[in-house]
Parts: structure tokens; C-alpha cells; sequence
């Protein structure tokens, strides 16, 4: 049997060097007349060890890592049998892994993403097929039963929208995947569109059958140029085969995307933005009402839900909503594919029920920082999200219990901070970045923004920080209950909780006081 | 930095080749964007010409043109160095001293953020994440992403030495 080899063609492989792995693995089988294949395919997740070669046994895929180019001489030549220094054992059993409980990202690192096929025998498709012999109300209905709530950011119980979108007539409506990861510490969709592209692809298909949507786009961020190519790859795959189109799966169904590329706004990951965008116009927010899903792209009823919302759905149709909704706890029901990033020694992708908490998140999985020095602090939920102590480490990841400590799960993202952190310099940050990434369109956004960098360099210059702090206080409850949208909405969430949490920080009087004696 | 009339500013603007692909596109719906960027694809950058041409051919005004290619920050008004080196200085590479990495480029190239050296040999930008966020620090040159990036990786896949 043809031996398969894997090297990931995943951006976060790519980027430690996996094409050069890739070369030398194709250029040995050539050289050696060996009868194996390379598979180029998404990655595991398991970042730290990127590029991650596979070999396949009949005892499962032998893992080396990190591997350069210069080790596949030795790997190959021991082969899957023999001894390396690389050499990591059977994949699936490395605790990081195996510890996980994969639903979205099941196939993610398995298969080719490109192949089809191969996408079939590992389970997809089977969510569509079922999908097909549905009524649009039953679909709308089990996704709702699954309590899967939009894993963009907001929570937003999915179905719930689509429902909307079905009840509301219209010759033409839209299924519109956001898959504008602007957030510091993720990369969840760039994984799942280079990985396991067909996921998202089935998942929209589905949104289109269940509120009568022929339409969809995917807007991707323009940072990620590779995941767009592949799934514009997949896209043509996807047409080919007919899950894209007239008919689809031989139904009576008609559903085709388009794939289309941002220029660089963060405030574009935010739905109206996003859709004003596609419209081909500044990315500036729209007032709520009307909701996208009753006006939404160019003025149709549009399902608006993050890339992993969507790329769940197979999985739910295939398994039933029942089987999603029995992980987790709460109201925060399922899995949520949890991305540890910064300054972290095991960064990566871990998908589990929710509940787990921060503390066997970080040290667990992560294995403490990458530096060697003990985490003084951790930003949950990309930018706008809140600056945590350690002493916070026992809230379980769910989104009630994160609320109700002032902070959020957001798009999962979470990034480890060393003791070297400066949390005024990062509450600074907030605001700099709210005032680069603003549209421009409320004034408490687009002013506070400036105004409260302005007033943190104070704080950090140590003048008059007790009335300074106030300022920042009050100035983030304006922008919290004035702004239109979560950019300007949800600045003060890191500004305030780094006060809160790591006061030390601000009381620079203090250090200038001493300084200055 | 280039300055905005330099002899380089259209070089190689070709207003036909421009036409063809803004006829390409121009069927979409909501065609501007997918138009700006396979003419800044071709071109490098959006010219005055190119703002001119895109609001003729899809009845815009050229303050709309403007408005949208103005907003973006991937747009740029002048041409780029012949590399361009991205530095993420989200939080992410924050936590693993981008802000130093950024310090170190611009003293090794003799230029800031946001400026081209005076060979126009290569322009330095900042970039707000590029979803590479277990491997901080991240750069992306010429398109390539680089992880645990370093000043002596960067600056070797410009073939500058360190």
C-alpha cells in the first residue's frame, strides 16, 4: 500500500517553514523510489510543534516535530518504525490531543481539505444529506435544540436568526459567513478554512436550505491570504462535485458562494460593517433596527454568523441536536474551539465542552509561558476583551460565568502575559487601537478613543492619577453606554478591568514621587 | 519617503490593462471592492488615475472612489518599496516583545513604521494580527507569513543581513 506522508499546508505550519519540509519530504520519495504519497493537509492544532510531519502506519500516524527540512532525510530513512529525535509517537495519543474533544474541528489535520472524498469518509455531508430530506422549519428547529450560540463573539443563539431570516419573505436572501478574525489571539476560521474548508462550505449550504437563502458569501480578512486561496480551491472542488450550485447533491436545491476579500478594517468583523463592506462601501456600522436578518445585504433578509457558528451546523445535522447540546454546561451548550496564543510554551487549538476552566486551559494544555516566567495575566476574548489576574484562573469557561466577572469568552481567544506585562500600557493600547480601528461614525468611539490614550499617557507620565483614573472611569462608561457598536462598546472592557485587576500598574504618581526624591 | 508626484508614481499605469480588469469585476454585486484590489494587485497602488477610471466605469462619484479607498488600511495612495515587511503589534506579539522587534527593524532599515528606505528597496508597515498568534512574534514579508519572528529572520527574507 502507498505509504502517506502529511506536511501542513496551514498558514501557522507554513510560517515555521513547512513548504521546505514539504520539498525535501517530496524530493526523498523521489529520490529513494519510495512507493508514499505527500498529503498536504491542514494542521492539528498543535502549534508549538508546527511543522508537524506525519507518517501513516496501520497503528495510526506517527507524529515528528518541529521538524526542519534538514530532518527528513533521517526521519524517512528510520522510518515510522525506527528511532528520532523528532519523533513524537501516534499523534492522536499526545495529551494535548487526545484530551480534546473535537466536533468543529473533527477532520481539521486528518484529511486532506481538499479532497472531497476523503471529507465524505470522515463523516461529512452527512449533516446536508439529512438537511435535504427536511423541512426548512425542522432544520431551523434543530439547530436551535443544539443551543449553539454564535462563536463570532456575541453569543447569539444561532437559530434563533435563522428563524427570523425564514420568516421573512423575500424573492432573494443571503447567507453571509463573517470570517473577519480580527481578534488578537485567534485563528479558529484561517484553521478551519485552510484545514477543513468543506465543514464551512456544508454548514453554509445548510443555512441556505433552512431559510431559503440560493446566496452566500464569505468575507475573509485580506491578513489571510492563504486561507482565501484554499478556500477558493475548495470552492471550485465544491462546484465540481455539486455541493456547490444548481441541484446540489442531486436535489432540487440551489446553492453557490463566492468568497470575497477585506482591505484591512477591524471594524469590518462587526456584521453591518461587514455587509456594508460587501456592498463595496466604507465599512462604517449601520443603526440597529432593522436587523441584518430582516434587512441585511443589500437590503435582504441575510443570516450573518461567524465561520465556526457555521461550520458547526454539519455536525449538528449529521448527529442531531440533542448529541451537540449534551457538551457543555449552562447556557453555554456544545464546544467552543479555544485558541492559546501569546506567550504561552504549548500555543495551539483546544477544543472542549465548555466548562473548563482558565487555570487547566493555561496550564494544563498550555504549559505555563513560553519565557519560563510565572503569568501575571491573561486578555480573554481578543482585544475588547478583559485583563484577568490569576487569582480569576477557577472561572469556568461559559458565558454567563464570564459575564458575571466582567469579562467574555468572545471568539475564544486567549493570550498569556508574562510578569514583564505593563497593564497601563495595555489599557493604553485599548484605546490606540479603538482609535485606529474606529469608523467614525458615533463620537464617543471615535473621540473617547483619542481622548482616553491621551489621558492614559497622563496616568503613565504620573499627573494628577487619582483625578486621571477618575477621567478614564467615567470616560469608559460613556463610550460603554453611548457607542453604537461593541468596538466602541466594549473598549473599556480591557481598560477597566486592567484598573481593577492590576492597580499597581496605574499608580505611577508613586514611582515619579520616588523617583523624584 | 517617496514623495507623492515622484517620477515613480504611475510608472506602470496602463489604462487599458486597468479597464479590462474593472470590466472583469464590474459584474459582481457590490464589485468595488473585488475591483480595488485586483487593480492594486496589478498596480501596487491606487493612484489618481485608477480612482479616476473606477468611478468612471461604475458611475461613481470620485469622492465615493475615495471615500472607500481612504477607509481601508490595506489601500495605498503611492507605490510600496519593492518588499514590504508587516510587523504585527497586536496584543498576541505584544506579549512576546513585538514592540522590541519593531524598534530593532527600524534601526536596522534607517526607517520608521509606515516609511520606504530611500532605494525603495523596502517599506515597513505595522498590522493589527495575522492569525498567527502560538507562534508571536509574526510578520508577514511580501506575503509570506514568518513566525517566532526575529529582526535576522525578517530582514534575511528581504535579503538584507542582519
Amino acid at each position: 500500500m502507498t505509504l502517506r506522508i502529511f506536511v501542513p499546508s496551514d498558514a501557522a505550519a507554513l510560517s515555521m517553514g513547512a513548504n521546505a519540509v514539504a520539498t525535501a519530504v517530496q524530493a526523498e520519495i523521489e529520490s529513494r523510489g519510495m512507493d508514499a504519497v505527500l498529503v498536504r493537509n491542514g494542521s492539528r492544532g498543535l502549534l508549538w510543534l508546527e511543522p508537524l510531519l506525519e507518517i501513516e502506519t496501520p497503528d495510526g500516524r506517527i507524529g515528528y516535530g518541529p521538524v526542519a527540512a534538514a530532518d527528513v532525510t533521517t526521519i524517512l530513512a528510520a522510518g515510522a518504525a525506527g528511532a528520532h529525535p523528532r519523533k513524537l509517537g501516534r499523534v492522536d495519543a499526545i495529551p494535548y490531543l487526545a484530551n480534546q474533544q473535537r466536533l468543529t474541528f473533527e477532520r481539521c489535520g486528518i484529511t486532506d481539505p481538499l479532497s472531497l472524498d476523503e471529507y465524505s469518509v470522515h463523516g461529512g455531508l452527512k449533516g446536508l444529506r439529512r438537511a435535504l430530506d427536511m423541512t426548512p422549519a425542522d432544520i431551523v428547529k434543530e439547530v436551535i435544540d443544539s443551543g449553539l450560540r454564535g462563536r463570532g463573539g456575541a453569543g447569539f443563539p444561532t437559530g434563533i436568526k435563522w428563524r427570523t431570516v425564514l420568516q421573512t419573505e423575500a424573492p432573494q436572501k443571503y447567507i453571509v459567513c463573517n470570517a473577519d478574525e480580527g481578534d488578537s489571539g485567534t485563528f479558529s476560521d484561517r484553521m478551519l478554512m485552510e484545514g477543513d474548508p468543506f465543514a464551512l462550505i456544508e454548514g453554509m449550504a445548510i443555512a441556505g436550505i433552512a431559510t431559503g437563502a440560493s446566496k452566500g458569501y464569505v468575507y475573509i480578512r485580506s491578513e489571510y491570504p492563504h486561507a482565501f486561496a484554499q478556500f477558493n480551491r475548495a470552492i471550485a472542488v465544491a462546484r465540481e462535485k455539486n455541493l456547490l450550485g444548481r441541484g446540489i447533491l442531486g436535489s432540487s436545491r440551489d446553492f453557490d458562494l463566492e468568497a470575497r476579500l477585506g482591505a484591512g478594517a477591524y471594524i469590518c468583523g462587526e456584521e453591518t460593517s461587514l455587509l456594508e463592506s460587501l456592498e463595496g462601501k466604507r465599512g462604517q456600522i449601520r443603526f440597529k433596527p432593522p436587523l441584518p436578518a430582516i434587512s441585511g445585504l443589500f437590503a435582504k433578509p441575510t443570516v450573518v454568523n461567524n465561520a465556526i457558528s457555521l461550520a458547526t451546523v454539519p455536525v449538528i445535522l449529521a448527529k442531531g441536536g440533542g448529541f451537540y447540546r449534551d457538551f457543555g454546561m449552562g447556557r453555554s451548550r456544545g464546544t467552543m474551539p479555544l485558541q492559546l496564543a501569546g506567550n504561552i510554551k504549548r500555543g495551539g487549538l483546544v477544543e472542549r465542552a465548555f466548562g473548563l476552566t482558565l487555570r487547566e486551559i493555561i496550564e494544563g494544555f498550555g504549559g505555563g509561558t513560553w519565557s519560563g516566567r510565572p503569568v501575571r495575566a491573561v486578555q480573554v476574548g481578543g482585544p475588547l476583551g478583559a485583563y484577568w489576574p490569576t487569582s480569576l484562573f477557577d472561572v469556568p469557561l461559559d458565558y454567563e460565568a464570564f459575564a458575571a466577572k466582567g469579562g467574555m469568552i468572545g471568539h475564544g481567544g486567549i493570550v498569556v502575559f508574562d510578569d514583564t506585562v505593563d497593564l497601563a500600557k495595555q489599557a493604553r493600547f485599548a484605546f490606540h487601537f479603538c482609535a485606529i480601528e474606529s469608523c467614525g461614525k458615533c463620537t464617543p468611539c471615535r473621540i473617547g478613543a483619542r481622548r482616553g490614550a491621551e489621558t492614559m499617557d497622563k496616568i503613565m507620565r504620573g499627573e494628577r492619577v487619582v483625578q486621571n483614573i477618575e477621567l478614564v472611569h467615567d470616560l469608559c462608561e460613556t463610550m460603554r453606554d453611548g457607542s453604537l457598536c461593541a468596538l466602541g462598546g466594549l473598549t473599556p472592557m480591557p481598560v477597566v478591568s486592567a484598573m481593577e485587576h492590576f492597580p499597581e500598574d496605574f499608580d505611577r504618581g508613586a514611582a515619579h514621587r520616588a523617583a523624584a526624591e | 519617503m517617496l514623495k507623492k508626484h515622484s517620477p515613480h508614481f504611475h510608472d506602470d499605469w496602463d489604462p487599458e490593462s486597468a479597464r479590462g480588469i474593472i470590466e472583469q469585476y464590474k459584474g459582481l454585486e457590490g464589485p468595488l471592492l473585488p475591483i480595488l484590489n485586483a487593480l492594486q494587485e496589478r498596480f501596487g497602488h491606487l493612484g489618481d488615475p485608477a480612482v479616476r477610471l473606477v468611478a468612471e466605469i461604475l458611475n461613481l462619484t470620485r469622492a465615493e472612489v475615495h471615500g472607500v479607498v481612504s477607509f481601508y488600511h490595506d489601500y495605498r495612495r503611492e507605490p510600496a518599496g519593492r518588499h514590504v515587511i508587516k510587523v504585527c503589534r497586536a496584543e498576541a506579539c505584544q506579549s512576546m516583545g513585538c514592540e522590541d522587534l519593531v524598534g530593532r527593524l527600524e534601526r536596522a532599515l534607517g526607517i520608521h513604521l509606515s516609511e520606504t528606505t530611500h532605494d525603495r528597496r523596502v517599506t515597513l508597515e505595522e498590522v493589527y494580527c495575522l492569525g498567527n498568534c502560538a507562534l508571536s512574534p509574526s510578520a508577514m514579508v511580501d506575503g509570506e507569513l514568518l513566525g517566532r519572528a526575529s529582526e535576522e529572520k525578517i530582514l534575511a527574507a528581504v535579503g538584507e543581513q542582519a
